[in-house]
């Protein structure tokens, strides 16, 4: 079947002395080593974030505990916040593009390289600058989401505040220069022939992704421009003495982190749209409604943000727009759902690690799309909103949808990225421990949010009936922590002991696997020529190819 | 549906794909599909999408600030107000040159266009000049709202979003002047060739969109909000 | 009454904070609404995921797929369907339509705009100030009868009956920060917005006690800024606000021990931020004392009032709720005593 000769010539390397290890990652400008710097970088965020989530736990392990005070517990929460969304989930996700992207679309880098190196040293500065607010006594204790006027200096005197802020416009301006980069790549350098309805599926939804980001990120940066200025210039932007407004930050504030969600699971949407086809040998089922549906949940999620405001007192009028719109985007994210459940069905599917992390993503983000449709549902949310259903409800949609989708993905391609497999019985292992202590974290949060358990508490009376769902909630972290360690030790091991991979170990179909493994500097030996969304089936079917039916 | 249908191998058309995959030229030596030519797109190249994805973004920004003044306009527990602190002939002067500036900016362009390399840097320069002379108009104005009416950032609503959004939009313009500044240089030199005509379209498209946000602000500051 | 009082202040009862269990009709609409929606969301997991299991089960095949070739080659190649995809927009769109349909009703049940107070129209109005990190409630009237009585961190409302309900309308305030205030028995939740102004609603008919508790981030006590509604039946609710107004009464004459302890209180540095009506002790910024004997607990609902709990609050607040905003005075001992001994009289 695979007569066709996919290898591309091994790279004729080691004809300049290799500089130092450090210097290379510093001045690199290679979207593959940008890629992966990131990568590894959301995942020491993502191990600092967890152990901050762990130390919660604990905490809330036994009504009226004495383990951690007030102070730190609130500043936990909002480190927790800020470095899994800024640090771990977007890092994370513009990491992968970087290094599958170009590949994907049959181009040798990212559009403007410097600018790409640029936004990772930036998004790398942010992290630094937020994580330095310790250094001032104590992280910032204000939530991620900062409502004013907490975050006025009257209430929030420490320079951490300011920190906080000032990292996240650094990171936000790294972030965005990534979006500018992505789109400038996937509109304008895709390889001959690759129209725009011939897009790899992630390199459709990293597009729509950078859109979003193009119109999320912005409005952040100038609220906390704001806040700066109210801090340090003594500006009246959320000074509610002086008729500033604490509800203005809230909907600037929302208007950028709603998008913010579909930021972090479009590209995840993406890599399972990879995943399935192929695990399930066949071709994504509808591919131009998916393409159709992702566009439409990029447009629908700016007009949906005041849901998560429908307790601050709007007019029925506008409580019932946001819960339309917000119900809008069930219907294009069920057309997703519809099409990989097709897309598997008739298939052959064969559950390595990436494609039982895919089946973790269907089967957890359904309900995380469920429970959003209850917090939507207004009067409902008059009860939901701020409990622990809220928290019980975004983890389920970032971790079953954003995080399964991430790690499918980053098995999947994990062979092409080192040219090694990894360990199947380790990643199987990480699987179920992850699967298994995530529904025991989060499905408890639902129960004590019923129950009348608001968030961010850092205790809680006996009489209340919360502690025993909060235990087990402790003991489903505790049981998801190994699982992490598991991955970042089969990962780091199988770089060496890992059997080599070859150029196309999973007989996938898209250009990244027509390069070796790892792939050149100049990704491609020549420019491959592109017919329909599966060039790889075209050159393995040249009896029946697709572009026959596209 | 065709869902389900038996295990054969190869593709399933169904629907109207199976009339358009029977239009394939089926001929050739091998007896294989042959492959359609691809036909090159007509489109931006990367650098255009760039530009224009940051001005997208920029959309937003200014966006923002803009929403936040009007949604503060009038909210004032103390003055000055805005009819008293601004005057409108100062600002009606450089707005024209703002204006004006994107003509020469585009006279440059159509200069380059035709290889006139003294009319481009006429028009280039001319461009240059009118940027800084509506910097120096809102410095005189800000030196008169400072000392004449006491505005300051701190002093109320009107002063935080005021100098907020005006002054984000003068940080844009000083970053085009010197954009603008840099490539006279380098066109000087000889760094830049006047051939080089993707820069200056990129750095006008800048400058357009900077002069098409005056125009929102001076609506929304000196005529909506005054 | 007070029986069930004692019962429910008993640490090893359990409390009842479910949102399932309403006692108030805009809480119980909430309800109806909740279930349908859970159901319908039910139906959809139900489908969807057993799709997913069937495909998964039926489809699955135990070769190390990947590996070039599957025996016998690849699956059908199914691109996709106009037909298909037309038929699963329209039913998510269906329920959809379906759905927010049921949330105009319900949202034009509960969120009422409140009416103005009138004569007899047996409805309780309270200005709800939210503090870091205690509740400041002001009685405006009920009943049509203007009342301005000041009270902290424990609301009383009547109990309605058949046929007579009595409507609490609150209106919330913030002096700080946002709050939100929550007793899900009784409604959902309703942020506290400094300069900004909300309402709440509820009524119910059942006397007891409703615990709920600030649901918005507030800053370092937020998890301790407990609610407590006590609902009173109607006389009982009377001759609560007939003893609310009263100002604190003054120790008997002759009471040197009780004179004492009063001056030893208005001595100290108390009466900046709290006020005990009938005294010179006048200030805003903390809670109203004046009858503090009458509240079950102290620190917003976080320990039983009793004069162990008090003099540990006296000699150091922090001990007992760290970040509060009351700092130890450093006071004597003596001085302690005399302050329990003066708190102790504000019934």
């Amino acid at each position: 079947m695979t007569s066709v000769e996919l290898e591309a010539a091994a790279p004729t390397a080691a004809s300049h002395p290799a500089p130092s290890l450090v210097y290379d990652l510093v001045t690199t400008v290679d979207h593959k080593k940008i890629g992966l710097m990131y990568i590894v970088m959301a995942v020491v965020f993502l191990v600092i974030g967890g152990c901050e989530a762990l130390a919660m736990r604990w905490q809330l392990l036994f009504p009226r505990y004495d383990l951690i005070g007030p102070d730190a517990f609130n500043q936990l929460f909002t480190m927790h916040g800020t470095t899994m969304v800024f640090f771990m989930g977007m890092p994370i996700l513009i990491g992968i593009g970087n290094y599958m992207v170009p590949l994907a679309i049959g181009a040798r880098d990212m559009a403007f390289p410097r600018l790409n190196a640029f936004g990772f040293w930036a998004t790398l500065l942010g992290g630094l600058l937020v994580y330095s607010s310790y250094a001032t006594g104590g992280a910032p204790a204000i939530g991620w989401f900062a409502y004013s006027p907490l975050t006025e200096r009257t209430f929030a005197r420490s320079a951490a505040t300011d920190l906080w802020a000032l990292g996240l416009i650094v990171s936000g301006t790294g972030t965005l220069a990534g979006a500018v980069n992505f789109i400038a790549t996937i509109l304008g350098m895709r390889a001959p022939g690759m129209n725009l309805r011939k897009v790899p599926f992630f390199a459709w939804t990293m597009l729509w992704t950078s859109v979003l980001i193009l119109f999320a990120i912005p409005p952040l940066t100038a609220a906390l421009v704001m806040l700066l200025f109210d801090r340090n210039l003594g500006a009246h932007f959320f000074d509610t003495q002086n008729g500033g407004s604490a509800l203005l930050w809230q909907h600037m504030f929302w208007f950028f982190g709603h998008p913010e969600v579909y930021i972090l699971v479009l590209p995840a949407f993406g890599m399972v749209s990879e995943v399935i086809p192929v695990f399930s040998r066949k071709v994504l089922f509808g591919y131009e409604f998916m393409a159709a549906a992702t566009a439409a949940i990029a447009f629908i999620s700016l007009g949906v943000w005041a849901h998560h405001m429908f307790t601050v007192g709007m007019s029925r009028t506008a409580d019932l727009f946001f819960v339309a719109s917000s119900l809008l985007v069930s219907i294009p994210t069920g057309i997703k759902f519809f099409n990989w459940l097709a897309t598997m069905y008739g298939g052959r599917i064969s559950f390595k690690a990436p494609m039982l992390f895919a089946f973790g993503f269907l089967s957890m983000f359904l309900i995380g799309g469920l429970t959003g449709i209850m917090l939507a549902a207004a009067p409902f949310d008059f009860q939901l909103s701020d409990s622990y259903f809220v928290i019980g409800h975004f983890h389920w949609v970032l971790i079953g949808g954003t995080l399964f989708g991430t790690f499918a993905g980053l098995y999947y391609w994990y062979p092409k990225a080192t040219g090694r497999m990894f360990s199947e019985r380790l990643a199987r292992w990480h699987f179920w421990l992850l699967y298994i202590g995530f529904f025991l974290t989060f499905g408890p949060m639902h129960i004590s949010g019923f129950l009348g358990m608001p968030r961010r508490i850092y205790t809680y009376d006996a009489d209340r009936g919360w502690a025993f769902w909060n235990q087990l909630t402790t003991l489903g972290a505790f049981i998801q922590a190994p699982s992490y360690a598991i991955f970042v030790y089969n990962v780091v091991v199988s770089l060496r002991k890992g059997r080599p991979a070859g150029s196309d170990p999973w007989d996938a179909w898209t250009l990244e696997w027509m390069t070796s493994s790892p792939p050149p500097s100049y990704n491609f030996e020549q420019i491959p020529e592109v017919r329909s969304r599966r060039p790889l089936w075209d050159l393995k079917h040249p009896d029946d190819p697709d572009w026959q039916y596209e | 549906m065709e869902l389900n249908s038996p295990a054969n191998v190869g593709p399933q058309p169904i629907g109207a794909r199976a009339e358009r995959a029977s239009a394939v030229d089926h001929g050739g030596t091998t007896g294989l599909p042959f492959p359609p030519a691809i036909r090159p797109e007509q489109t931006l190249d990367s650098a255009q999408w760039g530009m224009l994805a940051f001005l997208v973004s920029e959309v937003a920004f200014f966006g923002t600030l803009i929403t936040a003044y009007l949604a503060y306009l009038g909210q004032d527990v103390s003055g000055p107000t805005p009819r008293e602190a601004l005057s409108l002939p100062l600002v009606l002067v450089t707005t024209l040159c703002l204006l004006s500036s994107s003509g020469t900016i585009h006279l440059a362009e159509g200069n380059l266009h035709h290889r006139r390399e003294r009319g481009f840097l006429l028009a280039w320069g001319a461009t240059i000049g009118l940027g800084i002379a509506f910097l120096l108009g809102t410095a005189y104005e800000w030196r008169e709202l400072i000392y004449e009416h006491q505005l300051t950032i701190g002093r109320n609503l009107f002063g935080s979003t005021f100098y907020t959004l005006v002054g984000f939009h003068g940080l844009h313009v000083t970053v085009g002047v010197v954009m603008m500044l840099a490539v006279l240089g380098l066109v000087l030199a000889k760094q830049l060739s006047v051939e080089n005509k993707r820069v200056v379209q990129l750095v006008s498209w800048y400058w357009h969109f900077v002069d098409a946000v005056w125009i929102v602000v001076f609506a929304v500051v000196y005529l909506i909000g005054r | 009454m007070s029986d069930f009082l004692l019962l429910a202040s008993d640490p090893d009862a359990l409390q009842n904070l479910s949102i399932f269990d309403p006692a108030s009709p805009s809480a119980e609409a909430i309800r109806s609404l909740s279930l349908l929606v859970a159901a319908i969301a039910a139906f959809i997991f139900l489908i969807v995921e057993g799709v997913l299991l069937y495909s998964v089960a039926r489809f699955r095949v135990a070769a190390p797929a990947g590996q070039s070739s599957l025996p016998g080659g690849e699956p059908p190649q199914v691109y996709g369907s106009q037909a298909i995809e037309i038929a699963w927009t329209a039913a998510p769109a269906l329920v959809v339509f379906v759905l927010v349909l049921v949330v105009i009703r319900t949202l034009w049940q509960v969120n009422r705009p409140n009416p103005t107070p009138s004569a007899n129209d047996r409805a309780l109005y309270v200005t709800v100030i939210g503090h870091q990190w205690w509740w400041e409630y002001v009685y405006e009237s009920y009943d049509g009868r203007n009342l301005g009585i000041v009270a902290a961190n424990e609301l009383h409302i009547p109990a309605g009956s058949e046929g007579a309900a009595r409507p609490v309308y609150l209106t919330l305030k913030s002096a700080d920060v946002c709050h939100s205030f929550w007793v899900p028995r009784l409604a959902g939740k309703t942020d506290l917005i400094p300069g900004h102004t909300n309402e709440l609603w509820f009524q119910t008919d059942k006397p007891g006690l409703y615990l709920g508790q600030c649901a918005e981030y507030c800053g370092t006590q937020h998890a301790n800024m407990l609610l407590r509604v006590v609902v009173d039946e109607p006389a009982e609710f009377e001759r609560w606000l007939a003893h609310e107004a009263r100002p604190a009464a003054p120790p008997a004459d002759g009471d040197t021990a009780a004179s004492a302890a009063q001056a030893v209180f208005l001595g100290q540095s108390c009466i900046k931020c709290h006020r005990v009506r009938g005294t010179p002790a006048d200030g805003t910024f903390g809670p109203d004392l004046t009858h503090l004997m009458g509240r079950k607990t102290l620190a917003a609902g976080m320990v039983p009032n009793d004069a162990e709990r008090l003099r540990e609050w006296l000699v150091d607040p922090q001990r007992v709720k760290p970040g509060c905003l009351m700092p130890a005075f450093g006071l004597e001992p003596r001085d302690i005593d005399s302050l329990v001994d003066y708190l102790a009289t504000l019934h």
